[in-house]
């Protein structure tokens, strides 16, 4: 059996096959999305969650730092229950406060962490005990038109 | 009265016929399977049908990537500039291409380029009692014709759904970046953020290697079962492309509603 050039086509076009595997794995998607080496995780309870989803990202001024990995309903406290993942590589204190955002406008929510001044880092497990909720658009108008009732007799 | 009858019966014979097919096709699934080991001591066979069915198909798939991608381009934009977010452009060209255009558009290309030539040629040997002839050699069909081609088919079109997402990219980037003028960096960087690893990429690859296996059984078989005359050759062609195209898009939409259940 010798070489042939059906090999050297074959060959190429496999190689091609691979090198686009490899261009959608790295270059449209990134390998980072959602999956660190290392993560610890942390729980915290919020009022709202507003649109929050699963795989949601957790950022820290704005730079990503973990992911939402579960979201559940808590019958002992009827509040959401969140549970995040975050890279080893970046520690928080454990009076971090955890609020969910909107990044911009009409944009995705994501857990943006506020990080307080204690010594002690969170650990695996543990539970960030300070949250702010979604704001909810519905709520906050309805806010400004009581407010705006209550100031009209006066004027 | 009697018509009635004759309709019912050949309704009945029609269904009994397609359980008889659907149960050859199963235990011709299964002697595939077993015979493999064989063709793949003898791999120049399968290097041959991947060169049959994957390099010659490189051009078509190439050609419409680019041009699916384009229109993707044009048609998203279109869109996306309304609510003013014009950059998002490549995440929806990406995500598209990479979940559903890539492996369902690539596997009808295939099925039609190179699915039929494979029950074209099967069709034919049987045709000629070549198939015959080499059982009669004590040379298995089975393990020397069916399963290279069968193999190759399964290789080719995973690395030929990833070619076409690719070129539907560079074909959507040609029309959002170059033409139209949206930012590159803004393209690139919110596909890169939108497009995950395992949730997209890893299961269009999923979806184009079970629509590969689909299309490659559905090939062989519908050659290796058909009625060796002229007339029967062009029948199994036909009933090759039809069928694999219901195939992928049937199976399309059970591996999406399992894979993709929307925010979760």
């Amino acid at each position: 059996m010798s070489r042939t050039t059906i090999d050297l086509w074959t060959g190429l076009f496999v190689l091609i096959g691979i090198a686009a595997l490899f261009f959608l794995s790295l270059r449209v998607g990134s390998f980072s999305g959602g999956h660190f080496q290392d993560a610890y995780s942390v729980r915290a309870q919020f009022d709202n969650i507003g649109g929050l989803k699963v795989r949601a990202p957790v950022k820290s001024a704005g730079v990503v730092v973990g992911r939402v990995s579960e979201i559940r309903f808590n019958t002992d406290s009827y509040r959401a229950e969140v549970v995040f993942t975050i890279d080893r590589r970046y520690p928080f204190p454990r009076d971090t406060i955890a609020s969910i955002l909107t990044s911009g406008l009409l944009g995705e929510q994501y857990i943006g962490l506020d990080p307080g001044g204690d010594i002690e880092m969170l650990e695996d497990g543990e539970a960030v005990m300070i949250t702010q909720s979604a704001v909810v658009l519905e709520k906050l108008i309805g806010q400004f038109m009581f407010d705006r009732a209550a100031e009209a007799p006066a004027n | 009265m009697n018509w009635l009858m004759a309709r019912v019966q050949a309704l009945g014979g029609r269904v009994v016929d397609g359980v008889w097919r659907l149960g050859f096709a199963a235990r011709f699934l299964a002697l595939l399977l077993l015979y493999s080991g064989q063709s793949f001591r003898r791999l120049h066979l399968t290097i041959r049908e991947i060169y049959f069915s994957g390099v010659l198909s490189l051009l078509i798939i190439v050609v419409s990537g680019l041009f699916v991608g384009m229109v993707l381009g044009l048609q998203g934009y279109e869109t996306l500039q309304r609510f003013g977010s014009g950059d998002a452009l490549g995440v929806l060209v990406a995500l598209s291409l990479v979940r559903e255009l890539g492996p369902v558009v690539a596997g009808l290309l295939f099925a039609s380029r190179a699915g039929s030539a494979v029950t074209a040629e099967i069709g034919l040997m049987k045709v000629t009692e070549q198939l015959k002839a080499m059982d009669m050699m004590a040379v298995s069909p089975i393990a020397r014709v069916v399963a290279p081609r069968f193999w190759g088919g399964v290789i080719s079109m995973p690395l030929l759904a990833a070619i076409f997402s690719v070129m539907g990219v560079f074909g959507g980037w040609l029309i959002g970046v170059v033409v139209i003028g949206v930012d590159e960096g803004a393209f690139w960087s919110q596909m890169q953020a939108a497009v995950d690893f395992r949730y997209d990429v890893l299961n269009g690859v999923i979806k184009s290697v079970v629509f590969g296996f689909a299309v490659a059984l559905i090939a062989v078989f519908e050659g290796y079962d058909c009625t060796p005359t002229a007339e029967g050759v062009s029948r199994a062609i036909t009933r090759t492309v039809v069928s694999s195209a219901l195939v992928i898009l049937a199976l399309d939409f059970i591996l999406t509603s399992f894979m993709f259940r929307g925010g979760s």
